[in-house]
């Protein structure tokens, strides 16, 4: 009996990271329009984009090869399987065990991998602008979300996320100096893996110093469905974890009965909500940056990161 | 029943006929086939060999002293776990590079410089993980690099080859004069050459210091710890395919065996700064290698670069196993050694693999540099989706073999804040960095050159008019990637295996792995950290396929080809793709500036002036410019200022002899 509900509660997550990730998309987007005194299209909006999109049929380039067609299924899996192991309102879920928060960390790096080789598979210049840059952006990203791991892991005593979660519930923590650091360096390297305004803007089109955009230039129907899902799901993902982690507040626990469960799940779409206001609040008051620039911001991440961690095996308690 | 070390050795003294027997055999018809099918048979047995003693676990190896060599000591060969560990992994890759070999080989042109050498240098490899005393090990050791010396020679008439050659031997001769005097050290004055002497004494702080310094440089010359790697990106690509994949794959895991031997093995209780000169190194080779690496636009020195950054990886490891053992911490130092010993096994497996499809792709367009190539995925989709297998497993992407290795080893870091001494402190979080840092460019580098290689439109008529390769180099590339799949969904089985190894170095193990629940892997406790790459594979297996029958069904599965977009500007000239050097251009301006002081000069034309515009890069290589640029100088220095002794009578060359004579008198003579 335990194990169907297990079951349930990991199916429950997995739809509901599906389900929401559009409408946050769609939030932020609305959130961003109305700060611009723009009236925005609806927040339903991504998911009429996604219908629209799969109905219709894929031109594929003639140069494309089978990878071309292959490589969006593989990131939507890897996106949702990532998405679906970090604790939205439940932690200890069935499936939590089989990926630490490294393994998420490297699944993302294998739907990038796939997307950056995407870039590359039709032979324009506009792919491999995307690509060249994505491996550059991910270059510095990459080390310094594997630093914060570390703090993390070295505060909590572990890298699975339902343990970390749980030891960010619980008053052991305190104030600590490297949690502050890793708390800067996690929002700068989620900006960055997300493609957003200050690293790069998710709204353009046609433009010279679009990295995400170009890579996907040459998709279209269901292909560009999955691949804008995916990219949902990973805005998802990066706001889940900072809410798993630095804001645990509410979050049921594992042998939580349905009412914990309903109130995990209300908290965990407050937060959502929180957290993608903010990010519209910093898109709208932000300019975007030279390309060559974002090195120096996430170098600033991976510092941070770095120094987090250092304070860290100095000892225990900052 | 034969014993394991027996059938191993056997198979080491026919691969030493088979090596005899090619200079005639060679000359037939079917020699190529005849030698390597008759080496994959004898690597096969010797693998079996190896598994079978590694499988026994700890049961004890026997001893077998051969009645060869200097008289008084003999040749000792034995096989514990360690060797036999190494023994299996020599033998599948020289197993699998014998298969490729049958189809490759019969390209070759000078197969009389090929065939002789390469069933010697599988013998030279296999006898230095058998041996069990100083003087055999030199001996084979010394024979593995000249053999494979021979193989990276074998085409002498291009010039490159030619320096690569040079570059290597003298470091081979290096790395062997640095063991020679490691093992004197380590033997001391009364010669005690067998290993079991050598374990036995315990030789002084100073002297132990001494011996990991030379070891260092004596196995690390050889493996390519940085500033020592200088001659492996000239000489594995120079030698033909499956001799790169060999040297690459297996020879450098060869010297790791000799590092682990002697520092692990027959050195004794480690310091604790050990760690610290061999961490350095190892964070440091880890960057250097993959940031030479993104800088190549040649296949195969790209690939070649690239071990010099696993071997990092694989050190990093064994550095943190060293610290670990220091402080008395068995069960963390089990779990470093462990993820380096795994790291080995997997980089024989992809960097093989990898190698086997460069040099599938050379013999379909005669091509090395990625400029010249693109779209092969078109003409060579076998080859392309075994390549692409191989780029994602040395990535270090789930759910294949790489990422496991690479997440043991952070799983190690992250117990380093134990260690009481505060350098390691702050050393090792740094290192962490690095590693990371490398994994994520080696990612960038393989996206690199699997897109420039095998995506895109063809950049030359060769690469249009490519062939699919032979179905002997398919089934070698095919059972390594299945290898990389299998390891990476199901590592604890190869953990376990591990376990005797780890527990004689260690002196502990990890927790037993076969019994966790689903068959996860989980290197200290369940709710510390663990990592299931069967249900990864699973979940994005199932997950894919949901999604794609999904809306294959639901909503639409038309397909229509048409022109490429490319945002309303397609050009069907293939030059306006981005290209190796275009696409490791961001890269290059952000660490290449640092690190190679890398300068873009870029010459238009003025207006009406139909000369094209040139865009020059001009990088400069910091080791060699600063470490063997000045050596080299110094050498050509004193040659030409001794030059005139060449010139003098008799009398003086026999003044300097009795000279000579007079002052080693007096320094024996004076000599505490």
């Amino acid at each position: 009996m335990a194990v169907i509900a297990d079951f349930l509660v990991q199916g429950a997550q997995m739809l509901i990271v599906l389900l929401t990730a559009p409408m946050l998309t769609g939030l932020v987007r609305k959130i961003k329009a109305r700060m611009l005194r723009r009236a925005g299209p609806p927040v339903i909006q991504p998911y009429r984009d996604l219908v629209r999109l799969m109905r219709k049929e894929v031109v594929l380039a003639d140069t494309a090869s089978w990878l071309f067609r292959v490589i969006p299924y593989f990131i939507f899996a890897a996106t949702w399987v990532a998405a679906s192991l970090v604790p939205t309102f439940r932690t200890g879920l069935l499936f939590s065990w089989s990926a630490d928060l490294i393994a998420i960390i490297a699944l993302l790096g294998s739907a990038r991998f796939a997307l950056a080789l995407a870039g590359l598979d039709v032979g324009t210049s506009f792919g491999g602008i995307g690509s060249s840059r994505e491996v550059m952006i991910a270059s510095l990203a990459e080390p310094a979300m594997i630093m914060i791991v570390f703090t993390l892991a070295l505060v909590a005593g572990s890298t699975q996320l339902s343990t970390m979660a749980g030891f960010m519930e619980s008053s052991a923590v305190g104030l600590r100096v490297s949690l502050g650091l890793a708390l800067i360096a996690l929002v700068m390297v989620a900006i960055a893996e997300n493609a957003r305004i200050p690293v790069d803007n998710p709204a353009t089109h046609l433009e010279l110093t679009m990295v995400h955009e170009a890579m996907v230039l040459e998709y279209s129907g269901r292909h560009l469905a999955l691949i804008e899902l995916s990219a949902s799901l990973k805005l998802l993902l990066y706001l889940s974890l900072i809410a798993c982690v630095f804001a645990p507040w509410g979050l049921a626990g594992p042998s939580a009965g349905l009412g914990a469960l309903a109130v995990g799940a209300l908290a965990y779409l407050g937060k959502l909500a929180t957290g993608g206001f903010l990010l519209a609040l910093f898109e709208t008051s932000i300019a975007k940056m030279r390309v060559f620039r974002v090195p120096e911001f996430l170098g600033a991440a991976l510092m941070l990161g770095l120094l987090a961690t250092l304070l860290l095996f100095v000892s225990r308690s900052l | 029943m034969l014993a394991p070390t027996v059938v191993v050795l056997a198979c080491a003294a026919l691969l030493l006929v088979l090596a005899i027997a090619a200079v005639w055999i060679g000359r037939t018809r079917a020699g190529t086939t005849i030698i390597y099918g008759t080496s994959l048979v004898i690597a096969l047995t010797a693998f079996l060999a190896g598994m079978a003693q590694l499988l026994r676990g700890s049961a004890p190896a026997d001893d077998i002293v051969l009645p060869l060599g200097l008289p008084w000591i003999g040749v000792r060969f034995r096989m514990d776990a360690l060797s036999a560990f190494f023994v299996v992994v020599v033998d599948l890759g020289a197993a699998t590079a014998s298969l490729f070999a049958i189809g490759y080989g019969s390209h070759e042109r000078a197969r009389l410089r090929v065939l002789p050498f390469y069933p010697a240098f599988l013998a030279g490899m296999n006898l230095v993980v058998l041996a069990d005393d100083a003087f055999s090990f030199l001996v084979a050791w010394e024979f593995m690099s000249l053999s494979s010396w021979a193989l990276v020679v074998a085409h002498h008439r291009v010039p490159d080859n030619v320096r690569a050659g040079y570059v290597y031997l003298i470091m081979a001769s290096l790395g062997t004069l640095a063991l020679l005097l490691t093992f004197g050290v380590l033997a001391g004055p009364h010669g005690g050459y067998a290993f079991a002497e050598i374990r036995a004494a315990h030789p002084s702080p100073a002297l132990s210091a001494l011996v990991l310094c030379l070891a260092v440089v004596g196995t690390g010359s050889k493996a390519g710890l940085v500033p020592l790697h200088v001659w492996l990106p000239l000489a594995h690509p120079a030698a033909p395919s499956h001799v790169s994949a060999l040297m690459s794959g297996v020879m450098t895991k060869v010297a790791v065996y000799g590092f682990v031997r002697i520092v692990f093995d027959l050195l004794g209780e480690p310091a604790w700064w050990w760690s610290m000169l061999v961490l350095m190194l190892a964070g440091m080779t880890c960057v250097m290698g993959v940031l030479y690496a993104l800088m190549q636009h040649d296949l195969k020195r790209l690939l070649a670069y690239h071990t010099v950054e696993n071997i990092g990886i694989i050190f990093i490891a064994l550095g943190l196993g060293l610290a670990f053992k220091a402080y008395g911490m068995a069960w963390a130092a089990a779990l470093a050694l462990t993820a380096g010993l795994l790291h080995v096994f997997n980089h024989s497996l992809f960097k093989s693999l990898l190698f086997f499809g460069a040099g599938a792709v050379l013999t379909a367009t005669g091509e090395r540099d990625m400029e010249h190539l693109g779209g092969l995925i078109h003409r060579m989709p076998h080859t392309a989706f075994a390549f692409l297998i191989g780029c994602a497993a040395i990535s270090a992407l789930p759910p294949l073999n790489g990422f496991v290795s690479e997440w043991l080893v952070f799983q190690a870091i992250l117990l380093s804040p134990q260690l009481p001494s505060w350098g390691l402190k702050f050393l090792v979080p740094a290192v962490g960095a690095l590693l990371a840092f490398s994994a994520t460019l080696a990612a960038a580098c393989f996206v690199k050159a699997f897109g420039i290689t095998f995506l895109g439109r063809a950049r030359s008529s060769a690469a249009s008019a490519a062939r699919e390769t032979d179905r002997f180099s398919l089934a070698a590339m095919f059972s390594f990637a299945a290898l990389c799949l299998i390891a990476g969904i199901l590592p604890g089985l190869f953990i376990d295996a591990l376990a005797p190894v780890v527990q004689v170095l260690a002196g502990g193990r990890m927790p037993v792995q076969t019994g966790v629940e689903w068959l996860s892997i989980v290197p200290i406790a369940q709710s510390r950290s663990s990592y299931n790459g069967l249900l990864v594979f699973l979940f994005m297996v199932i997950s894919g396929a949901l999604a794609a029958s999904a809306i294959h069904r639901l909503a639409s599965d038309k397909l229509r080809r048409a022109p490429a977009w490319d945002c309303g500007y397609p050009d069907a000239c293939p030059a306006t793709q981005y290209t190796a050097s275009s696409f490791a251009q961001p890269i290059r301006r952000v660490f290449g500036s640092v690190v190679f002081r890398a300068r873009e000069q870029v010459e238009m034309a003025p207006p009406g002036d139909p000369r094209p515009a040139r865009m020059t890069v001009v990088m400069h290589d910091p080791v060699w410019e600063t470490l063997y640029l000045p050596v080299a100088a110094g050498v050509g220095y004193a040659a030409e200022r001794l030059n005139h002794l060449q010139s003098l009578t008799i009398r003086q060359f026999l003044s300097i002899v009795f000279a000579a004579l007079v002052v080693l008198l007096l320094v024996l003579a004076l000599w505490p």
